[in-house]
């Protein structure tokens, strides 16, 4: 199964928006989707070179860059697959028939006698002796991919080849593919002086000694903005330090110091997502629970990263962004300066997991090098930058409530999201929404932001509707803005806490009526794929599961379906608990449709169990009232290499179903496995994450 | 800033000398004085791991070493990993494809050579993650690399660095 004609098409119709020929005949296909570390990039490149019959090295891929790729949106919300891979099928497949036409009439031959095998032409599934590549003088790009394109069928797909590894991985071991690592001649590089948040204002700072300071060659200033450009990476960062000990800022007033808890007991209007009947009612019993995560960080390993640089009034930004096109159109509106006077390139960075400070450094690029026009300048925040500057994932508390009835089958599920903004992403609400466009003497607050609507799958309500048939089903929402820490959107959005809120309560709900958690689980399933998955994951589990448990140590089960539309995931966890949580075994079944890439998938789909553990057990922002005190990695610990627990991921694959992305589905389903395992392990609920140690005191005293 | 130093050390085998500011990290060094960019930038502070590099055997972090502290030491840098065929950990790394962003991958690369190029006999698993306990990834490969690193430890000639 293919989707209808792509979304991508309307914007971006013809086969030239896709494929670029060179003049010795390469062929380079155009894709708006960036690599962000999930392996994207070659898997796209797969899906063209599968749609031709060729192997992966005959073609190349180039990716999000404004003056060349199709506009193709946020590479987000594990949507590039679906889309951005149908895009690209279906601009080979309009090549592909192209090229097969002229082969009929020099074999004169019928086109539908023609297919293609590892780049070359066979007639009847015989022979021909030609090359498929030999045929791209024939390609007409001015033509509508729409017109042309029949994308192969699941049975005719990857005859060439199956999995490839991933193109760019040596680079990355012993190579310089970042952003990070971008040379220019004359090269200079910038650190920003961030004031404590965006809403403080700097009140006095030694400019004249700055300037002065060893390797300065600028200061640029501009209201509550501050940036050193020098001659290294090094004299920069060291100047920024310097003059962030010595500046003053005012800071607004301060919030509250428990974010939490100011977000759990918030009584702002409640906005009703979704409501399909009557949840008051009270025929049975209702079971409740809430379930609190704090603000956490991207934390990529490499901070954010950018380079730019002005010819005249044009400005070039080479960027880890997420959307290339979005940026633009955001420095735009900061700067009042004419988005065909931007052009921003994507470059690899270290990995994203969603919005993070990519932007925000992109633009404090543009800002310093405006200063040495002609000159390329680099800035790579500091860790502390990384830490203070860049969005956090949203705090939150989920609230479910369900109702058995007397036949012990759920009959109502309700449930109240609290929530900081999941998403404050640039051009959101139409403002730049770029951290220093708020310290310019012309600043631009981020507009109140609207979280991320339904149909894109939600924020803070995302998969805050059960993947079980559980009767009528009432969701409300409400945004908490009144916190001074800015928040975006962190992989799997509202998902992760959701998806642990309503898998805590399905267990809680199965142990208080004696029923194990797979067969309760079941009973509200009426889909053959969650119901495949589920099954499966208690049989591969089931020999490990019999064995002895020491004491302290429990089995917890989590499942859902990602965003409700998106890829399936169970896992079940093995903890053990002596005063701090560890998971020693995780286990996981996904099924994500087509797995273009099966190896890439598990490879997703295990990154996103050790993400979610970690967020789970160790994770939490520390805040004073106006922006985190974290200031390095000995303040924010994640999850060690000791820490780990051993792995195994099984997928279910479905050749013939749309391919659905991988990167998000496993983080709800393994908090929830982890939770509910601590649960089984300690017969106590902990409720508010992360699992440490103190949360499980603070848990027994309850 | 402090006085200028000329600083001459083995950087993968090879002999090199600069004119340094002996306060400045060696990380800094590699990167921008001599062009070797694949010992990453992370933290700054010692912390990540992502800048690990080994000098006379043992994995050091280069972001808070002072460049004055190695005149004269034996440095190797994931560039020294490269080469046709490529040293085994990367061999084992593509084979289990233990990366997703791969920005800490060179530090980890640097700090396992260092542990199984110590050890006589190939180290447990759970040796191996504590010894990589100074080094963070946030994709969470972190089973993957522990498979890969087990693997070449089972391909690597034992011995002493050259």
């Amino acid at each position: 199964m293919t989707v209808d004609v792509p979304p991508p098409f309307a914007d971006a119709p013809h086969m030239r928006d896709w494929i670029a020929i060179s003049p010795e005949g390469d062929v380079t296909f155009l894709s708006g989707r960036v690599e962000l570390g999930q392996g994207s990039s070659t898997a796209l490149l797969m899906m063209a070179a599968d749609e031709l019959g060729v192997s992966a090295d005959a073609i190349t891929l180039e990716t999000a860059r404004t003056d060349r790729t199709p506009n193709e949106g946020l590479t987000a919300g594990s949507m590039s697959i679906t889309f951005g891979g149908a895009a690209l099928r279906w601009a080979a497949s309009a090549l592909l028939v192209q090229m097969l036409d002229a082969a009929s009439e020099r074999l004169g031959c019928a086109p539908q006698e023609l297919r293609t095998e590892s780049g070359e032409i066979l007639r009847n599934d015989a022979s021909t002796g030609l090359n498929l590549l030999d045929f791209v003088s024939a390609a007409d790009l001015s033509c509508r991919v729409a017109d042309l394109a029949r994308p192969k069928d699941a049975g005719e797909r990857w005859k060439t080849f199956r999995d490839i590894p991933r193109m760019d991985l040596k680079e990355c071991m012993v190579g310089t593919p970042f952003v990070h690592d971008m040379t220019a001649p004359d090269m200079l590089h910038g650190a920003p002086v961030h004031p404590p948040s965006m809403q403080s204002a700097l009140v006095s700072l030694d400019l004249e000694a700055l300037k002065v300071r060893p390797g300065v060659v600028e200061v640029v200033h501009d209201s509550s903005f501050v940036g050193v450009v020098a001659d290294t990476p090094l004299a920069a960062a060291r100047a920024a330090e310097w003059a962030q000990k010595r500046g003053t800022w005012e800071t607004k007033p301060v919030g509250a110091v428990d974010p939490v808890k100011f977000i759990a007991s918030s009584t702002a209007d409640a906005e009703t997502i979704v409501d399909t009947g009557n949840v008051n009612r009270n025929i049975g019993q209702w079971y409740e629970t809430t379930v609190t995560r704090p603000y956490i960080f991207h934390g990529s390993i490499g901070p954010a990263a950018a380079v730019a640089l002005w010819e005249g009034d044009e400005v070039t930004v080479w960027t880890h962004s997420q959307g290339v096109f979005q940026l633009r159109r955001a420095i735009s509106k900061a700067l009042g300066l004419e988005e065909k006077k931007i052009r921003a390139i994507h470059c690899l960075g270290a990995g994203c997991y969603g919005h993070n400070g990519a932007d925000d450094v992109a633009f404090d690029a543009v800002l310093m090098a405006r200063a040495v026009p002609g000159r390329h300048v680099k800035v790579v925040w500091s860790r502390r930058d990384e830490f203070h500057a860049a969005p956090m994932g949203a705090a939150m508390a989920t609230n479910v409530r369900a109702l058995l009835g007397p036949d012990n089958n759920l009959t109502a599920f309700d449930v109240i999201v609290n929530s900081a903004p999941h998403t404050n992403r640039p051009g959101a609400g139409g403002t730049p929404n770029l951290r220093a466009a708020a310290y310019l003497a012309n600043p631009i607050q981020p507009a109140r932001s609207a979280d991320v609507p339904l149909a894109r799958g939600g924020g803070a309500n995302r998969n805050a509707v059960p993947t079980y048939k559980v009767g009528d089903v009432r969701v409300q929402r409400r945004l908490v803005h009144d916190l001074p820490y800015r928040s975006s959107s962190l992989r799997s959005l509202g998902a992760f806490n959701n998806v642990i809120a309503i898998e805590s309560l399905m267990d809680d709900i199965a142990l208080d009526i004696g029923m194990p958690p797979f067969e309760f689980r079941l009973q509200h399933i009426d889909d053959q794929r969650s119901r495949d998955v589920l099954e499966r994951i208690d049989s591969e589990t089931r020999q490990v599961r019999e064995v002895p448990l020491p004491e302290g140590a429990g089995w917890g089960l989590g499942f859902a379906r990602y965003k409700g539309t998106g890829g399936y995931c169970a896992v079940m966890v093995r903890v053990e608990v002596d005063g701090d949580v560890r998971v020693t075994d995780a286990f996981a079944v996904a099924d994500v449709g087509e797995a273009v890439s099966p190896d890439g998938v598990r490879n997703q789909v295990e990154g996103g169990m050790l993400q979610s553990i970690s967020w789970t057990l160790k994770e939490a922002v520390p805040v004073d009232g106006s922006s985190t005190t974290a200031g390095s990695w000995a303040d924010y610990p994640i999850l060690t290499f000791s820490e780990a627990p051993r792995l195994s991921v099984a997928l279910i694959e479905r050749a013939d179903a749309l391919p659905l992305g991988a990167g998000e589905i496993s983080q709800g389903p393994t908090g929830a496995a982890v939770c509910n395992a601590v649960r089984a392990a300690l017969g106590i609920r902990v409720r508010n994450l992360p699992i440490t140690r103190d949360a499980i005191i603070a848990a027994v005293n309850e | 800033m402090s006085e200028l130093q000329e600083v001459s050390c083995r950087i993968n085998g090879k002999m090199r000398a600069f004119v340094v500011d002996p306060t400045m990290p060696l990380l800094h060094v590699l990167r921008e004085v001599l062009d070797l960019k694949a010992t990453r930038f992370g933290c700054g502070e010692g912390t990540c791991g992502a800048c690990t590099v080994i000098v006379d055997g043992q994995a050091v972090m280069s972001c808070d070493l002072p460049a004055g502290q190695v005149d004269g030491r034996r440095i190797e840098t994931a560039e020294g990993l490269d080469g046709d065929p490529p040293h085994p950990l990367v061999a084992a790394f593509l084979e289990n494809q233990a990366g997703q962003c791969g920005y800490c991958l060179p530090g980890i690369l640097m700090a396992a050579r260092a542990l199984l190029e110590g050890e006589p006999t190939p180290p447990s698993r759970a040796r191996i993650a504590e010894a990589l306990d100074g080094n963070l990834c946030r994709c969470g490969t972190h089973a993957r690399i522990l498979d890969a690193i087990e693997d070449a430890a089972k391909h690597m000639n034992r011995g002493p660095l050259a």
